[in-house]
Protein backbone atom coordinates (compact mmCIF):
# COMPACT_ATOMS: atom_id res chain seq x y z
CA UNK A 1 0.00 0.00 0.00
CA UNK A 2 1.60 2.88 -1.20
CA UNK A 3 -0.69 5.83 -0.16
CA UNK A 4 -0.35 8.45 2.07
CA UNK A 5 4.07 7.13 2.07
CA UNK A 6 6.68 9.52 1.78
CA UNK A 7 9.51 8.65 -1.19
CA UNK A 8 12.76 10.09 -0.06
CA UNK A 9 15.12 7.81 -0.61
CA UNK A 10 14.95 4.99 -3.57
CA UNK A 11 15.24 2.10 -1.34
CA UNK A 12 11.94 3.12 0.61
CA UNK A 13 9.84 1.26 -1.21
CA UNK A 14 10.43 -2.85 -1.49
CA UNK A 15 11.05 -3.96 -5.03
CA UNK A 16 7.44 -4.95 -4.97
CA UNK A 17 6.12 -1.98 -4.63
CA UNK A 18 8.05 -0.40 -7.41
CA UNK A 19 6.72 -2.96 -9.67
CA UNK A 20 3.51 -2.02 -9.14
CA UNK A 21 4.57 1.82 -9.98
CA UNK A 22 6.53 0.26 -12.98
CA UNK A 23 3.16 -1.35 -14.28
CA UNK A 24 0.89 1.62 -13.78
CA UNK A 25 3.37 4.14 -15.48
CA UNK A 26 3.16 0.83 -18.20
CA UNK A 27 -0.44 1.19 -18.36
CA UNK A 28 -0.46 5.02 -18.90
CA UNK A 29 1.72 5.31 -21.54
CA UNK A 30 -0.36 2.79 -23.42
CA UNK A 31 -3.61 4.24 -22.40
CA UNK A 32 -2.95 8.25 -20.88
CA UNK A 33 -6.44 9.02 -21.80
CA UNK A 34 -7.89 6.97 -19.09
CA UNK A 35 -6.12 8.54 -16.46
CA UNK A 36 -6.57 12.10 -17.02
CA UNK A 37 -9.13 13.12 -14.86
CA UNK A 38 -7.23 10.75 -11.80
CA UNK A 39 -6.14 13.56 -9.69
CA UNK A 40 -8.99 16.07 -10.66
CA UNK A 41 -9.54 18.14 -7.68
CA UNK A 42 -6.26 16.93 -5.99
CA UNK A 43 -3.02 19.47 -5.67
CA UNK A 44 0.46 19.10 -5.67
CA UNK A 45 3.03 21.60 -4.36
CA UNK A 46 6.37 21.84 -5.91
CA UNK A 47 8.91 23.41 -3.16
CA UNK A 48 12.09 23.99 -5.25
CA UNK A 49 14.94 25.30 -3.05
CA UNK A 50 17.48 24.90 -5.70
CA UNK A 51 16.69 25.52 -9.73
CA UNK A 52 15.74 23.14 -11.51
CA UNK A 53 14.09 22.78 -15.00
CA UNK A 54 13.57 18.72 -16.08
CA UNK A 55 12.47 17.77 -12.65
CA UNK A 56 9.99 20.29 -11.97
CA UNK A 57 8.37 20.71 -15.31
CA UNK A 58 8.73 16.88 -15.07
CA UNK A 59 6.64 16.39 -11.77
CA UNK A 60 4.48 19.91 -13.15
CA UNK A 61 3.27 18.13 -16.36
CA UNK A 62 2.94 14.82 -14.50
CA UNK A 63 0.29 16.30 -12.02
CA UNK A 64 -1.47 18.36 -14.61
CA UNK A 65 -1.80 15.36 -17.47
CA UNK A 66 -3.25 13.14 -14.24
CA UNK A 67 -5.93 16.14 -14.03
CA UNK A 68 -4.55 17.59 -10.99
CA UNK A 69 -2.97 21.18 -10.15
CA UNK A 70 0.25 22.40 -9.01
CA UNK A 71 1.06 25.54 -6.71
CA UNK A 72 4.86 25.98 -5.68
CA UNK A 73 7.87 27.93 -5.98
CA UNK A 74 10.68 27.74 -8.16
CA UNK A 75 12.95 29.77 -5.72
CA UNK A 76 12.95 30.38 -1.83
CA UNK A 77 13.39 34.05 -2.55
CA UNK A 78 10.13 34.00 -3.90
CA UNK A 79 8.42 32.40 -1.17
CA UNK A 80 8.55 32.77 2.76
CA UNK A 81 11.37 30.82 3.02
CA UNK A 82 13.61 33.81 2.27
CA UNK A 83 12.07 35.56 5.61
CA UNK A 84 13.64 32.54 7.09
CA UNK A 85 10.71 30.16 7.30
CA UNK A 86 11.64 26.88 8.72
CA UNK A 87 11.48 23.62 6.95
CA UNK A 88 8.50 21.78 9.06
CA UNK A 89 6.98 25.32 9.29
CA UNK A 90 7.06 25.38 5.43
CA UNK A 91 5.60 21.67 5.03
CA UNK A 92 3.04 21.97 7.61
CA UNK A 93 1.35 25.33 6.07
CA UNK A 94 1.88 23.76 2.51
CA UNK A 95 0.05 21.13 3.74
CA UNK A 96 -2.81 22.78 5.02
CA UNK A 97 -3.16 23.52 0.88
CA UNK A 98 -2.00 20.81 -1.14
CA UNK A 99 -2.42 16.95 -1.41
CA UNK A 100 1.68 15.97 -1.66
CA UNK A 101 4.30 17.76 -2.37
CA UNK A 102 7.46 17.74 -4.19
CA UNK A 103 11.02 18.69 -2.91
CA UNK A 104 14.06 20.17 -4.16
CA UNK A 105 16.44 21.56 -1.40
CA UNK A 106 20.38 22.02 -1.99
CA UNK A 107 20.64 20.39 2.12
CA UNK A 108 21.13 16.90 2.26
CA UNK A 109 18.46 15.31 4.39
CA UNK A 110 15.85 18.30 3.96
CA UNK A 111 12.89 16.15 2.46
CA UNK A 112 13.71 14.00 5.16
CA UNK A 113 13.36 16.28 7.43
CA UNK A 114 10.27 17.79 5.85
CA UNK A 115 8.68 14.15 5.68
CA UNK A 116 8.67 14.02 9.74
CA UNK A 117 6.57 16.76 10.26
CA UNK A 118 4.51 16.21 7.38
CA UNK A 119 1.03 14.79 7.26
CA UNK A 120 1.10 14.76 3.40
CA UNK A 121 3.34 12.71 1.54
CA UNK A 122 6.40 14.24 0.84
CA UNK A 123 8.74 13.39 -2.67
CA UNK A 124 12.30 13.90 -2.72
CA UNK A 125 13.24 15.85 -6.13
CA UNK A 126 17.06 15.81 -4.94
CA UNK A 127 18.61 17.15 -1.43
CA UNK A 128 22.36 18.34 -2.68
CA UNK A 129 24.76 15.14 -3.74
CA UNK A 130 22.36 13.04 -1.68
CA UNK A 131 19.42 11.44 -3.39
CA UNK A 132 17.24 11.33 -6.28
CA UNK A 133 14.78 8.23 -5.80
CA UNK A 134 12.46 9.45 -8.66
CA UNK A 135 14.92 9.73 -11.39
CA UNK A 136 15.94 6.31 -10.26
CA UNK A 137 12.44 5.23 -10.80
CA UNK A 138 12.73 7.23 -14.32
CA UNK A 139 16.16 5.00 -15.03
CA UNK A 140 14.72 1.46 -13.69
CA UNK A 141 11.42 1.79 -15.48
CA UNK A 142 13.82 2.97 -18.97
CA UNK A 143 15.69 -0.10 -18.30
CA UNK A 144 12.98 -2.41 -17.71
CA UNK A 145 10.27 -0.47 -21.02
CA UNK A 146 13.84 -1.20 -23.13
CA UNK A 147 15.17 -4.39 -21.69
CA UNK A 148 12.12 -5.99 -20.34
CA UNK A 149 13.25 -6.91 -17.35
CA UNK A 150 15.71 -5.82 -14.27
CA UNK A 151 17.95 -8.43 -13.72
CA UNK A 152 20.63 -10.08 -15.64
CA UNK A 153 22.89 -6.74 -16.96
CA UNK A 154 26.27 -5.24 -17.13
CA UNK A 155 25.78 -1.68 -16.32
CA UNK A 156 28.48 1.51 -16.81
CA UNK A 157 28.30 4.03 -15.20
CA UNK A 158 30.45 7.16 -16.17
CA UNK A 159 31.41 10.66 -15.53
CA UNK A 160 31.00 12.23 -11.72
CA UNK A 161 30.62 9.30 -9.56
CA UNK A 162 31.63 10.80 -6.27
CA UNK A 163 29.11 13.83 -6.34
CA UNK A 164 26.45 12.21 -8.58
CA UNK A 165 23.35 11.72 -6.77
CA UNK A 166 21.33 10.15 -9.77
CA UNK A 167 24.71 7.17 -9.97
CA UNK A 168 24.43 6.92 -6.08
CA UNK A 169 20.42 5.69 -6.14
CA UNK A 170 20.80 3.74 -9.27
CA UNK A 171 23.36 1.66 -7.28
CA UNK A 172 21.65 1.39 -4.79
CA UNK A 173 18.75 0.46 -6.49
CA UNK A 174 19.93 -1.76 -8.91
CA UNK A 175 21.77 -3.72 -5.67
CA UNK A 176 18.29 -4.99 -5.21
CA UNK A 177 18.09 -7.24 -8.59
CA UNK A 178 19.60 -10.29 -9.48
CA UNK A 179 23.24 -10.73 -11.52
CA UNK A 180 24.34 -7.30 -12.27
CA UNK A 181 27.56 -6.57 -13.08
CA UNK A 182 28.78 -2.54 -12.72
CA UNK A 183 31.63 -1.06 -14.22
CA UNK A 184 32.39 2.44 -12.84
CA UNK A 185 34.27 4.53 -15.57
CA UNK A 186 35.41 7.82 -13.74
CA UNK A 187 38.80 9.96 -12.94
CA UNK A 188 40.57 9.41 -10.23
CA UNK A 189 39.41 12.91 -8.47
CA UNK A 190 35.87 11.63 -9.41
CA UNK A 191 35.50 8.31 -7.99
CA UNK A 192 32.63 6.49 -6.13
CA UNK A 193 32.27 6.86 -2.15
CA UNK A 194 34.08 4.19 -0.56
CA UNK A 195 30.71 4.04 1.63
CA UNK A 196 29.54 3.04 -1.61
CA UNK A 197 31.30 0.27 -2.23
CA UNK A 198 31.23 -1.18 1.53
CA UNK A 199 27.96 -1.02 1.89
CA UNK A 200 26.05 -1.38 -1.11
CA UNK A 201 28.06 -3.26 -3.48
CA UNK A 202 30.19 -5.42 -1.53
CA UNK A 203 27.59 -6.01 0.98
CA UNK A 204 24.82 -6.68 -1.83
CA UNK A 205 27.73 -9.19 -3.41
CA UNK A 206 27.28 -7.03 -6.74
CA UNK A 207 30.22 -7.61 -9.09
CA UNK A 208 32.16 -4.74 -9.64
CA UNK A 209 35.11 -2.86 -11.52
CA UNK A 210 36.32 0.53 -11.48
CA UNK A 211 38.18 1.99 -15.04
CA UNK A 212 39.57 5.39 -16.27
CA UNK A 213 38.22 5.42 -19.93
CA UNK A 214 34.94 4.44 -21.43
CA UNK A 215 36.74 2.64 -24.28
CA UNK A 216 38.10 -0.21 -21.94
CA UNK A 217 34.90 -1.05 -20.79
CA UNK A 218 31.65 0.13 -23.75
CA UNK A 219 31.98 -3.67 -25.38
CA UNK A 220 30.55 -5.18 -22.62
CA UNK A 221 28.53 -2.97 -21.60
CA UNK A 222 24.01 -3.49 -21.96
CA UNK A 223 23.85 0.11 -20.22
CA UNK A 224 25.72 2.99 -20.36
CA UNK A 225 24.87 5.26 -17.91
CA UNK A 226 26.66 9.04 -18.83
CA UNK A 227 26.44 11.60 -15.93
CA UNK A 228 27.57 15.30 -16.12
CA UNK A 229 30.05 16.92 -14.36
CA UNK A 230 28.35 19.15 -12.42
CA UNK A 231 30.02 22.87 -11.93
CA UNK A 232 27.77 23.59 -8.69
CA UNK A 233 29.49 20.62 -6.69
CA UNK A 234 32.82 21.87 -7.01
CA UNK A 235 34.53 24.12 -4.60
CA UNK A 236 37.41 24.85 -6.86
CA UNK A 237 37.08 26.10 -10.44
CA UNK A 238 40.28 24.88 -11.38
CA UNK A 239 39.13 21.44 -10.66
CA UNK A 240 36.06 21.83 -12.73
CA UNK A 241 37.33 23.15 -15.42
CA UNK A 242 40.21 20.80 -15.46
CA UNK A 243 37.52 17.54 -15.13
CA UNK A 244 34.31 18.74 -17.15
CA UNK A 245 35.55 17.69 -20.76
CA UNK A 246 37.13 14.06 -19.26
CA UNK A 247 34.45 12.05 -20.81
CA UNK A 248 32.52 12.46 -24.53
CA UNK A 249 30.97 9.76 -25.81
CA UNK A 250 31.09 9.99 -29.73
CA UNK A 251 30.41 8.10 -32.55
CA UNK A 252 33.58 6.10 -32.68
CA UNK A 253 33.55 5.06 -29.55
CA UNK A 254 29.72 3.85 -29.63
CA UNK A 255 31.09 1.76 -32.57
CA UNK A 256 32.87 -0.62 -29.66
CA UNK A 257 29.79 -0.90 -27.92
CA UNK A 258 26.74 -3.56 -28.62
CA UNK A 259 23.92 -3.32 -31.18
CA UNK A 260 21.91 -3.51 -28.10
CA UNK A 261 23.43 -1.35 -25.49
CA UNK A 262 21.32 1.85 -24.22
CA UNK A 263 22.38 5.02 -23.74
CA UNK A 264 21.20 7.19 -20.79
CA UNK A 265 21.86 9.92 -19.21
CA UNK A 266 19.44 12.15 -16.89
CA UNK A 267 19.91 15.32 -18.46
CA UNK A 268 21.28 18.09 -18.81
CA UNK A 269 24.30 17.02 -20.72
CA UNK A 270 26.85 19.42 -20.99
CA UNK A 271 30.11 18.26 -23.25
CA UNK A 272 29.70 14.59 -22.69
CA UNK A 273 27.85 12.62 -25.19
CA UNK A 274 28.21 14.70 -28.34
CA UNK A 275 25.50 14.97 -30.19
CA UNK A 276 25.96 13.41 -33.62
CA UNK A 277 25.17 9.98 -30.68
CA UNK A 278 21.65 11.94 -30.45
CA UNK A 279 20.87 9.71 -33.90
CA UNK A 280 21.96 6.41 -33.00
CA UNK A 281 19.14 4.54 -32.29
CA UNK A 282 20.86 3.34 -28.87
CA UNK A 283 20.32 6.87 -27.38
CA UNK A 284 17.96 6.62 -24.69
CA UNK A 285 17.80 9.65 -22.97
CA UNK A 286 15.09 11.49 -24.76
CA UNK A 287 12.69 8.91 -24.22
CA UNK A 288 13.91 8.40 -20.88
CA UNK A 289 13.20 11.76 -20.05
CA UNK A 290 9.67 11.19 -21.25
CA UNK A 291 9.42 8.23 -19.09
CA UNK A 292 10.47 10.21 -15.80
CA UNK A 293 7.07 11.77 -16.42
CA UNK A 294 5.21 8.42 -16.87
CA UNK A 295 6.55 7.33 -13.73
CA UNK A 296 5.79 10.85 -11.80
CA UNK A 297 2.25 10.25 -13.14
CA UNK A 298 2.21 6.60 -11.47
CA UNK A 299 4.06 7.84 -8.39
CA UNK A 300 1.74 10.80 -7.98
CA UNK A 301 -1.29 8.44 -8.28
CA UNK A 302 -0.24 5.93 -5.94
CA UNK A 303 0.53 8.41 -3.26
CA UNK A 304 -2.73 9.55 -3.20
CA UNK A 305 -4.48 6.96 -3.66
CA UNK A 306 -6.24 7.71 -7.20
CA UNK A 307 -6.88 5.38 -9.87
CA UNK B 1 47.02 -5.46 43.46
CA UNK B 2 45.74 -2.15 45.34
CA UNK B 3 43.42 -3.21 47.71
CA UNK B 4 40.19 -1.20 47.37
CA UNK B 5 37.01 -1.51 50.18
CA UNK B 6 34.37 -3.24 49.01
CA UNK B 7 31.33 -1.45 48.63
CA UNK B 8 28.04 -1.77 50.40
CA UNK B 9 25.83 -0.08 48.01
CA UNK B 10 27.13 1.08 45.16
CA UNK B 11 28.22 0.74 41.61
CA UNK B 12 31.28 -0.91 39.75
CA UNK B 13 32.07 -0.18 36.40
CA UNK B 14 34.10 -3.44 35.24
CA UNK B 15 35.82 -4.23 32.01
CA UNK B 16 36.46 -0.97 30.87
CA UNK B 17 39.28 -0.79 28.06
CA UNK B 18 42.70 0.26 29.84
CA UNK B 19 42.93 4.26 29.11
CA UNK B 20 39.46 4.75 28.96
CA UNK B 21 38.39 5.13 32.40
CA UNK B 22 39.54 8.70 32.95
CA UNK B 23 37.63 9.44 30.31
CA UNK B 24 34.40 7.85 31.94
CA UNK B 25 35.65 8.90 34.90
CA UNK B 26 35.38 12.59 33.58
CA UNK B 27 31.63 11.90 31.33
CA UNK B 28 30.41 11.27 34.91
CA UNK B 29 32.16 13.69 36.10
CA UNK B 30 33.31 12.07 39.62
CA UNK B 31 35.98 14.29 40.12
CA UNK B 32 32.65 16.51 41.71
CA UNK B 33 31.67 13.59 43.48
CA UNK B 34 31.19 13.86 47.51
CA UNK B 35 31.00 10.24 48.35
CA UNK B 36 34.12 7.62 47.74
CA UNK B 37 35.04 6.57 44.20
CA UNK B 38 38.42 4.44 42.90
CA UNK B 39 39.23 4.98 39.32
CA UNK B 40 41.95 1.63 38.82
CA UNK B 41 43.52 1.75 35.81
CA UNK B 42 45.35 -1.16 34.15
CA UNK B 43 44.18 -3.59 36.29
CA UNK B 44 45.50 -7.21 35.09
CA UNK B 45 42.29 -8.58 33.28
CA UNK B 46 42.75 -12.29 31.87
CA UNK B 47 40.04 -11.37 28.90
CA UNK B 48 41.60 -7.79 28.16
CA UNK B 49 45.06 -8.09 29.40
CA UNK B 50 45.06 -4.88 31.03
CA UNK B 51 41.74 -3.07 32.26
CA UNK B 52 39.98 0.22 33.90
CA UNK B 53 38.01 0.12 36.44
CA UNK B 54 35.88 2.24 38.73
CA UNK B 55 33.84 1.96 41.88
CA UNK B 56 31.29 3.98 43.29
CA UNK B 57 30.47 4.57 46.70
CA UNK B 58 26.59 5.62 45.63
CA UNK B 59 23.60 4.56 43.60
CA UNK B 60 24.26 7.48 40.90
CA UNK B 61 22.07 7.58 37.61
CA UNK B 62 23.81 8.35 34.05
CA UNK B 63 22.74 7.74 30.26
CA UNK B 64 24.09 4.13 29.35
CA UNK B 65 23.70 5.01 26.11
CA UNK B 66 26.60 7.53 26.38
CA UNK B 67 28.50 5.45 27.98
CA UNK B 68 28.28 2.64 25.33
CA UNK B 69 29.50 5.13 22.90
CA UNK B 70 32.66 5.81 24.97
CA UNK B 71 33.21 2.28 25.87
CA UNK B 72 30.99 -0.71 24.68
CA UNK B 73 33.20 -3.10 26.14
CA UNK B 74 31.84 -2.09 29.99
CA UNK B 75 29.89 -3.79 32.47
CA UNK B 76 27.59 -2.02 35.26
CA UNK B 77 27.46 -3.64 38.37
CA UNK B 78 25.10 -2.94 40.82
CA UNK B 79 25.24 -3.35 44.35
CA UNK B 80 23.03 -3.12 47.66
CA UNK B 81 23.62 -4.75 50.73
CA UNK B 82 27.02 -5.77 49.93
CA UNK B 83 25.51 -8.41 47.39
CA UNK B 84 25.15 -7.83 43.09
CA UNK B 85 21.86 -7.16 42.34
CA UNK B 86 21.99 -6.50 38.88
CA UNK B 87 25.39 -6.83 36.46
CA UNK B 88 24.49 -5.42 32.98
CA UNK B 89 27.26 -5.46 29.87
CA UNK B 90 26.49 -2.21 27.54
CA UNK B 91 26.63 -2.71 23.64
CA UNK B 92 26.88 0.31 21.17
CA UNK B 93 23.33 1.52 20.97
CA UNK B 94 21.50 1.11 17.61
CA UNK B 95 20.81 4.88 17.44
CA UNK B 96 21.88 7.69 19.31
CA UNK B 97 19.97 11.36 19.66
CA UNK B 98 21.26 14.69 20.18
CA UNK B 99 24.91 13.23 21.27
CA UNK B 100 26.84 14.38 18.71
CA UNK B 101 26.45 17.25 15.84
CA UNK B 102 26.76 16.13 12.15
CA UNK B 103 30.04 17.49 10.92
CA UNK B 104 28.79 17.79 6.93
CA UNK B 105 28.51 21.32 6.06
CA UNK B 106 25.83 20.20 3.48
CA UNK B 107 23.46 18.12 6.04
CA UNK B 108 20.01 19.82 6.87
CA UNK B 109 20.65 19.84 10.60
CA UNK B 110 23.62 22.53 9.74
CA UNK B 111 20.70 25.10 8.96
CA UNK B 112 17.77 23.75 10.67
CA UNK B 113 18.40 23.93 13.99
CA UNK B 114 15.24 22.69 15.75
CA UNK B 115 16.43 19.05 14.12
CA UNK B 116 17.41 16.47 16.24
CA UNK B 117 21.12 14.81 15.39
CA UNK B 118 20.49 11.28 14.93
CA UNK B 119 22.57 8.53 14.23
CA UNK B 120 22.01 4.95 13.37
CA UNK B 121 24.83 2.22 13.78
CA UNK B 122 26.10 0.64 10.54
CA UNK B 123 28.94 -1.30 11.92
CA UNK B 124 29.71 -2.24 14.89
CA UNK B 125 32.83 -3.46 15.00
CA UNK B 126 34.30 -0.21 13.49
CA UNK B 127 31.78 1.91 15.73
CA UNK B 128 30.36 3.50 12.85
CA UNK B 129 27.56 5.84 12.55
CA UNK B 130 25.75 6.99 10.14
CA UNK B 131 23.02 10.68 10.29
CA UNK B 132 19.63 9.46 9.50
CA UNK B 133 19.43 12.94 7.31
CA UNK B 134 22.38 12.99 5.50
CA UNK B 135 24.19 9.57 5.81
CA UNK B 136 27.20 11.12 6.67
CA UNK B 137 29.70 8.55 8.33
CA UNK B 138 30.86 9.32 12.10
CA UNK B 139 33.06 6.65 13.81
CA UNK B 140 32.44 7.64 17.56
CA UNK B 141 35.55 7.66 19.76
CA UNK B 142 34.09 9.31 22.88
CA UNK B 143 31.56 11.92 23.23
Amino acid sequence: MLKGRHLIDPMDFTVEELETIFDLAEDIIEKPEDYSKSCEGKILATLFYEPSTRTRFSFEAAMMRLGGQVIGFSEPQSSSVSKGESISDTIRTIACYADAAVMRHPKEGAPKVASVFSPIPVINAGDGGHQHPTQTLTDLLTIRRVKGNLNNMTVGVCGDLKFGRTVHSLIKALSRYENINLVLISPEELMIPDYIIEEIIEKKGMTCKQVRTIEEAIAELDILYMTRVQRERFFNEEDYIRLKDFYILDEKKMKLAKEDMIVMHPLPRVNEIAYEVDSDKRAYYFPQAKYGMYVRMALIAKLLGVK
Amino acid sequence: MIKITSIEKGIVIDHITAGLGIEIFKYLKLDNANFSVALIMNVNSKKQGKKDMIKIDNIIEFDVTELGLIDPNVTIITIENGEIIRKSKLTLPAQVENVIKCKNPRCVTSVEKYVDHVFYLVDEEKREYRCKYCDEKTVFKGV
